[in-house]
């Protein structure tokens, strides 16, 4: 039954769509990254190990080193702009200063953070548990197997005014947005991961005399882990996604909220620096993702780097 | 067919032997009544006595690896009966501990080899102390303490076969089951493999079944072979074997050893 599972989803992280696609390319650059930096793996020999610090040296300069020529030319490119749209970025920086850093907008940060920490938490576990469930009843999961699909394919943001309807216009409708659109890649990859585990580990389960909830724990989770860390990135991305969409829809706070109401105010200077406020989360969640995700997983990067021996 | 769970035989010494695995007319067919209907194994009918090293040779394909699998519980025979310590399998008993063929499938990469070996303790609920105590001395039985908090993705191959065979042992089973446990790794490491088990049987006092293809590790290893047929598998003959002391140059050159070695060839590959 190859049904529900398989949909798109790989250990890469296949993108659910264009727009996270380009996102999880720049954790991509992360990953290498820092697998290098956990990869202590012993036996590999000097040359190799030479290798693959020179290669990890470029990985991270190019990591590092694209965006700042990237800002630098968006710098110069900008510098004499007179653009009511495009102002310069030295403008935009130095209004961020003034807004983010030490001005009121900051406040706007709380609610955008705790929406996305609580929706995203609670709906990677309902993923993660439905996940397990629907592993361990696969009669259930035939049935549920075309509604799963459906709900993955729907595009979350189109559910706003129901849930608008069920929740009201308040915390609880952002945060349920935000979770909805978590569940669904961390469910599937859950369990593709999950059937993806080999029979002769589950052989040596029952070898062993595992009971069945120490088997889902001991085996099947760990087993599933890297894809399901693969679900839970791509649930991130589409989280960040949802919460800006849910604070621009009839909100009255949050970064979302505050780009929108200084684009009606024309204070466009104001409205760059609430995107770059975004852009900046986006990558700082990314990489902090990516650094627990090696911790977590060291035995499993470490294993791949010594397959390839 | 009687429901005496014991068939009582006797040996030189006039003392009963009690089998600790009886295997009856077991029959294995995957997928019956379907299209791809494959019958694995024909019918095989052995015992295996307690303090014994079984060997089961047999071509490739023939169904080794499903045989092993219908006597440790893990799978169901089709037609026949396993019988473990007298009482007809329905699961892998608690007395048993079963090394796989493939040592990178069956061990768990994410867990140290500590932890590895510790698991079935943990399950059987030991406490973390005499846990501890046992998994080191398990592995110190395989000569692998040093390597207690590395990953099995870390070791060599042959290293990684102790990993299994410490992690079978480690609850002190009656009975170990093994899938050809040295099929991938060179000959050198097969050797000090091969005498390593012969050394943990005496120690931990246990009876193995050993499943092979490599009719000369049968002989070195075995006090007993069971030579199976081309699949779908019977059995050909039980050749008992009497070679004393094992040392891997001298009791493979010899003429007792070559005898055998040649009786097990014919039998394999008839003329
Ligand atoms: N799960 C399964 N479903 C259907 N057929 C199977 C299954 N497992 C094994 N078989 C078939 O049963 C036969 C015996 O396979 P088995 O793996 O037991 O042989 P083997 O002697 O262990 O082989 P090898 O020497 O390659 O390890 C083969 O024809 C195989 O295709
Ligand atoms: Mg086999």
């Amino acid at each position: 039954m190859r049904d529900l599972a398989s949909v798109e989803t790989q250990r890469t992280g296949a993108p659910l769509s264009g727009v996270i696609a380009s996102e999880i390319d720049i954790a991509e650059g992360a990953e290498y990254a820092g697998a290098t930096s956990t990869g202590s793996q012993p036996g590999g020999s000097p040359k190799r190990r030479k290798r693959t610090a020179r290669k990890a040296l470029m990985t991270v300069v190019l990591a590092i080193g694209l965006p700042i020529i990237l800002l630098v030319v968006w710098w110069i490119l900008s510098a004499n702009s007179h653009s009511p749209y495009f102002p310069p970025l030295s403008k935009i920086l130095d209004q961020f200063w003034k807004l983010w850093i030490i001005g009121p907008a900051k406040a706007q940060l709380v609610p955008s953070l705790s929406h996305l920490a609580i929706g995203y938490v609670g709906g990677s576990l309902i993923g993660i548990i439905s996940g397990v469930l629907l592993w361990r009843l696969p009669a259930v999961r035939r049935a549920t197997s075309p509604v799963v699909y459906f709900l993955y394919v729907l595009p979350a943001p189109a559910l706003l005014p129901a849930l608008i309807a069920i929740f009201g216009i308040g915390e609880m409708r952002q945060i349920a947005l935000i979770a909805f659109g978590a569940i669904w890649p961390t469910l599937l990859n859950t369990l593709d991961g999950m059937r993806g585990v080999d029979q002769v580990k589950f052989d040596s389960a029952k070898a062993m005399r595992l009971s069945p909830v120490r088997t889902v724990w001991s085996v099947v989770l760990p087993g599933a882990s890297p894809q399901i860390a693969a679900g839970l990135r791509a649930g991130l991305q589409v989280s960040i996604i949802l919460m800006v969409i849910s604070e621009m829809v009839a909100s009255t706070g949050g970064i979302g909220y505050f780009i929108l109401q200084s684009q009606a105010n024309l204070a466009l200077v104001a409205m760059w620096t609430g995107i770059l406020m975004l852009a900046i989360i986006g990558t700082v969640l990314n990489y902090l993702f990516v650094g627990v995700e090696h911790r977590v997983l060291a035995w499993f990067y470490g294993s791949r780097a010594l397959e390839g021996r | 067919m009687t429901s005496t769970p014991t068939i009582s035989v006797s040996n030189t010494q006039g003392k009963p032997i009690t089998p600790i695995l009886d295997v009856d007319s077991l029959r294995k067919v995957y997928n019956q009544g379907a299209a791809n209907e494959n019958l694995a194994i024909d019918s095989v009918t052995f015992s295996v006595n307690k303090g014994e090293f079984l060997c089961i040779v047999g071509p490739s394909g023939c169904g080794k690896t499903t045989l092993l699998r219908t006597i440790s519980g893990l799978a169901k025979p089709t037609v026949g009966t396993v019988q473990f310590e007298g009482t007809t399998l329905t699961r892998v008993p608690d007395g048993l501990g079963v090394v796989f063929q493939d040592y990178a499938r069956s061990l768990y990469p994410w867990m140290t080899n500590l932890q590895n070996v510790s698991l079935p303790l943990k399950a059987r609920g030991m406490k973390k102390a005499e846990r501890l105590r046992r998994t080191h001395e398990v592995l110190d039985s395989v000569g692998l303490s040093k390597v207690a908090n590395q990953y099995p993705w870390q070791l060599s191959g042959g290293m990684q076969q102790r990993v299994a065979i410490a992690r079978a042992l480690s609850y002190k089973p009656d009975l170990l089951l093994m899938d050809e446990p040295f099929a991938s790794v060179d000959a050198q490491t097969r050797f000090d493999l091969e005498d390593l088990i012969l050394k943990v049987r005496a120690e931990y006092g246990v009876t193995v079944v050993l499943v092979t293809h490599d009719i000369d590790e049968a002989v070195y290893l075995s006090d007993r072979i069971v030579v199976l047929s081309k699949g779908p598998s019977h059995v050909r003959e039980v050749v008992p074997v009497e070679l004393g002391e094992r040392e891997q140059l001298a009791t493979r050159s010899s003429d007792g050893f070559l005898t055998l070695r040649n009786h097990l060839l014919e039998l394999v590959m008839p003329r």
